[in-house]
């Protein structure tokens, strides 16, 4: 079976989050048929439960629709779904490798946002052809004309007969529909050249093994064949090869040029797989790979224990399975006193770190302790060497350190103009450097700051929401390195150094810090039998100190015949509260603790 | 012949007070007379299964007992008397409230075995009883206190309670002073626990999380002044030469509640009544709890087996069926551990605490086998100590003993 490629069509939809991109996705999907209405359910893309708890796409998502165009000719379309997210730009990169053309979906009243333009800057970049969509026309707020204006002047896209929609009440989606056969270029690509299809995905299936996502721009390739991952080497025989009906994979005879698919072989080790390799016939491979994805580098680190400490091989396979569709996912092993074994895991941002969490949680039901988020500081050392810190306790000795650089990013927020007081005030207490500030509309303003990343891993995505009663938008990217002065910050419990809660801090602010830690850790730490101090400490200086009295009193006053079980369930809970307990020396520090310093600024 | 303790329960209460979580309400005379008759037959079946036990205790608690008509009191003791043997010198207590009894109610006990008389006094300052939502004054608790000594009672045990919202150490001192004086042969005095449910619950729930947070409550004593006032306890009534021989309570020497301490000696109990809960042979059963089916499912007793669900230590679960009967609202059998748990949170209660050998006697292996590691901790932390072929909480081990007790669960 050979398919017209005149016939195919690639694309993904690029939004500002909440936009309405997955919105748009089901009308599609649903007004083509490709879903009986019973399968349809809102937000068909997003499949993982946490997405659709979040309301946000995380991972991409692919599915094929049969439409029947207005000329007569039956098209075959590839939906490619994207996150919108500025922590998920490398999933977003990935997807549109994989398309020719995309959808950009603009919100008729809220207008361009920041992504609005990353994404579509990242479409370009792939010389995707940009098709707006205007949606939302529906909302008492929505200004569509202006709107396009501000996309062609903006962006300087044409966007005069972008179709008006809304993706809500099905709305011109017909309109959508016409202009993605007449917009988007068909693939191009020989069939029967050798292979050479790019690794967009993946994912691993119990039964079938690792499932690789693929877009393949030359040959063809069908069950029996062997093939060969271009950069692991790894080789072995395709089983089975299709195409994504919405939320499953359906089966078919043959992948060729132009046509974005799966393919199952029989791969034993997940790590063979990299997202971005190109996969090649064995027996007759391509002369070279494809590009493949600009190498995404995590900026966000923290350390992730097994709370169980015998779960440590289980938190390595979820790792694993979690790293093979997600690239930028880094992590190593690490041990730590107080937490034992686990590792010191590499993120992009703090909301891929929350996501990354939350899936080991729910999808591998792991039980996790994590450690503060901290990021890479190089350390110049008195003999010339300069490392990379990424655990700080591994920070070298106070002589040997000659100075110390942390991360700067270039952050751009977008606030309406009544909030821009409060933003630059909290810029500026993050220790932002202030670069410029515009106003693209009357109510609209651009702030422009260089901060160091340190300060906007922990909470700054919160206290810009608070602060600007949400109506900030937040993107940044890594600038470079400045020097710093900067200190690393011990907690002693009862006397004891726990490594777990050492961080790096800006020295200005190190003692604020240590003493709201304290503060902090003195209310998660329950009564022992014993006084136990909460102490700071700079080297070897104490710089707060909070006490955690003695327990004096803990008794049940009456046990009697008939509740003498109840009173051994509640003897129960206080020893099951122990378990999920660390002990570090005497001392029992419930896990919730390790992440408190997250949650140093919450009275903001 | 095996023996047995009996308790009997009185679901009714003129009023029901703010802290109170006990099962009873307040019901017409008609409904209380309804009870009564299906505790007697309760009573009567009883007599039929457990022909061959001798009852060395009887406790009437509730409730209110005192509250019923003497005649009902009259009625059930002649009952109990009709279906069990008793020991000659069974205690025989009945649990009474102040302003819920006479002269002639006090004569009638007497008359039908009645050896011991419990007042709910808990304090003696008005204004607190007022706040506790009792029904009674303290000249009334004194009026009651008297009939009762009028009567040949000389056995009487009064509550006490501390901590109570805006009691204060002097306050709590001044109803001890009044009490050690009246010379009763027991007190119980124990400290308020505010539990769900009640209306003192929700008027205090604030306060009960800022005392969690280490705050300090806005009503309640904080848990300093609580410490204060049990630490106070122990000290005034030793001095007015009462012995401590459990948590909460304290006798002149000889007057320790025998029925209480076979609780927590893990004694075979049955218990009749509404929500009653019984030991027998390590089953523990438990009552219906609600007072018109209890009512209505006395008219036809039957005893039947009970399913439960039996998890093997292997994973594997069976159906295991127990003795039981058509009034029961739940049977468990007590497991091996879970007996020794109990052998240890209930007998380290006591001051004298547990017996090695009856340790041994009941599980055929030395307690080290079992909690050596246990043992080894606790005294090390000063908690507990080993002496005379006794084990039992120092004084710091009774301060903390929800932290003792707990260690003596077995995973």
């Amino acid at each position: 079976m050979t398919v017209d490629q005149s016939k195919i069509r690639n694309f993904c939809i690029i939004a500002h989050i909440d936009h309405g991109k997955s919105t748009l996705a089901d009308r599609i999907i649903e007004s083509t048929g490709t879903l009986t209405s019973r399968e349809m359910q809102a937000q068909v893309l997003d499949n993982m439960e946490l997405e659709r708890e979040r309301g946000i796409t995380i991972k991409s998502q692919a599915v094929r629709i049969i439409y029947r165009a207005s000329d007569g000719e039956e098209y075959i379309f590839n939906l490619i779904d994207t996150p919108g997210h500025v922590d998920f730009n490398y999933e977003v990169s990935r997807s549109l490798a994989a398309c020719d053309g995309a959808i950009l979906v603009v919100d008729a009243a809220q207008g361009v946002e920041a992504q609005t333009l990353a994404n579509v800057y990242l479409a370009l970049d792939h010389d995707l052809d940009v098709m707006p969509v205007i949606n939302k026309i529906d909302l008492p707020g929505a200004q569509p004309e202006e709107v396009i204006r501000e996309i062609e002047d903006v962006i300087g896209l044409e966007a005069d007969d972008a179709p008006r929609i809304s993706a809500k009440t099905g709305l011109n989606i017909d309109q959508v529909l016409e202009q993605i056969v007449k917009k988007i270029p068909a693939p191009t690509g020989d069939a029967d050249a050798p292979l050479s299809a790019l690794i967009f995905d993946a994912l691993y299936d119990s039964y079938k093994g690792v499932i690789v996502f693929c877009r393949i721009r030359e040959g063809s390739v069908k069950p029996g064949d062997t093939i060969r991952m271009m950069a692991t080497g790894a080789q072995s025989e395709v089983t089975e090869v299709g195409y994504f009906g919405a939320g499953q994979f359906i089966p078919c005879e043959e992948l060729s040029a132009g046509m974005v698919g799966y393919l199952c072989a029989s791969i034993k080790n997940v790590q063979d797989t990299r997202v971005g390799d190109t996969v090649t016939n064995a027996k007759r491979p391509c002369s070279e790979p494809l590009p493949g994805y600009k190498k995404v580098n995590p900026m966000v680190f923290c350390g992730m224990y097994p709370a169980d400490s015998a779960k440590y091989a289980d938190l390595r396979d979820a790792l694993v399975k979690l790293q093979i569709n997600d690239a930028s996912l880094q992590f190593e092993p690490e041990t730590s006193l107080a937490l034992g074994f686990g590792f010191r895991c590499g993120f992009l941002g703090l909301l891929h770190l929350e996501i990354i969490q939350e899936r080991l949680e729910r999808e591998f039901n792991l039980d996790l302790v994590t450690t503060a988020p901290g990021v890479i500081y190089k350390v110049h050392k008195t003999n010339g060497d300069v490392t990379e810190l990424t655990n700080p306790s591994n920070l070298p000795e106070p002589s040997e350190i000659e100075y110390m650089e942390e991360p700067l990013v270039a952050a751009e927020i977008m606030v309406t103009s009544e909030y821009v007081g409060a933003i630059m005030t909290l810029c500026q207490e993050r220790r932002g450097i202030y670069v410029s500030m515009e106003y693209l509309e009357e109510t609209r303003a651009l702030i422009k700051y260089d901060l160091p990343l340190n300060e906007i891993i922990y909470d700054f995505f919160d206290a810009l929401k608070s602060r600007s009663r949400g109506y900030a938008s937040f993107d940044y990217e890594l600038k470079g390195y400045v020097r710093s002065e900067l200190v690393k910050l011990d907690i002693l419990i009862n006397r004891e150094q726990v490594d777990a809660l050492s961080f790096i801090v800006f020295k200005d602010s190190a003692y604020d810090r240590g003493r709201r830690m304290c503060e902090r850790l003195k209310d998660e730490i329950p009564r022992h039998l014993f006084e136990i101090p909460i102490q700071a400490a700079i080297g070897g200086k104490i710089i707060a100190r909070e006490t955690v009295k003695a327990m004096r009193k803990d008794v049940l006053a009456k046990c009697y015949g008939g509740d003498i079980t109840r009173k051994k369930k509640l003897l129960e809970k206080q020893k099951e509260g122990k378990k999920r307990m660390r002990q570090v020396g005497n001392v029992e520090i419930p896990q919730e603790a390790f992440m408190s310093v997250l949650k140093l600024d919450d009275d903001n | 012949m095996k023996q047995m303790e009996l308790y009997i329960h009185i679901p009714f209460c003129m009023r029901k007070c703010r802290y109170c979580d006990f099962l009873s309400s307040v019901e017409d005379e008609a409904t209380q007379n309804l009870y009564v008759r299906a505790l007697l037959s309760e009573i009567a079946f009883y007599g039929g299964l457990y022909r061959n036990r001798t009852v060395t205790t009887v406790y009437i608690g509730g409730g209110t007992p005192s509250w019923l008509k003497e005649s009902a009191i009259v009625s059930i003791l002649n009952e109990v008397r009709r279906a069990f043997v008793i020991l000659p010198d069974a205690e025989v207590t009945i649990e009474c409230n102040p302003g819920t009894l006479t002269g002639y109610k006090f004569s009638v006990y007497r008359r039908v075995g009645i050896n011991r008389i419990s007042i709910g006094l808990q304090s003696a300052d008005d204004d607190e009883l007022k706040r506790l939502g009792r029904v009674h004054t303290y000249a009334q608790f004194l009026k009651t206190y008297e009939l009762a000594r009028q009567n040949g009672f000389s056995n009487i045990n009064i509550d006490l309670m501390s901590g109570l919202p805006g009691q204060s150490l002097s306050d709590y001192k001044a109803t001890l002073q009044k009490v050690i004086r009246l010379k009763p042969e027991h007190i119980s005095a124990y400290s308020l626990m505010i539990e769900e449910g009640t209306p003192y619950y929700e008027q205090y729930k604030f306060d009960l999380v800022r005392q969690e947070a280490g705050l300090k409550p806005q009503f309640l004593p904080s848990e300093d002044e609580v410490y204060q006032m049990t630490q106070l306890t122990s000290q005034m009534l030793a001095a007015a030469g009462y012995g401590q021989y459990e948590i909460s309570n304290f006798a002149v020497r000889g007057y320790e509640c025998r029925h209480n301490i076979g609780y927590w000696r893990r004694e075979n109990y049955l218990g009749v009544g509404l929500g009653a809960s019984s030991l027998i042979d390590n089953i523990r059963y438990s009552n219906l709890r609600d007072l018109h089916e209890y009512i209505e499912q006395t008219k036809q007793i039957r005893s039947g087996l009970w399913e439960n669900e039996h998890k093997e230590a292997d994973g594997t679960v069976r159906i295991e069926e127990l003795p039981a009967v058509s009034i029961h609202a739940s049977a468990e059998r007590i497991g091996r551990n879970a007996q020794m748990e109990e052998f240890m949170f209930l007998g380290l209660r006591m001051t004298d605490g547990i017996s090695r050998t009856a340790f041994e006697q009941c599980f055929g292996k030395p307690i080290e086998a079992v909690y050596q590691d246990v043992l080894l901790r606790l005294v090390k932390e000063g908690l507990l100590v080993k002496h005379a072929g006794r084990i039992f909480l120092t004084e710091r081990g009774r301060d903390v003993s929800n932290y003792a007790m707990a260690q003596f669960l077995l995973p």
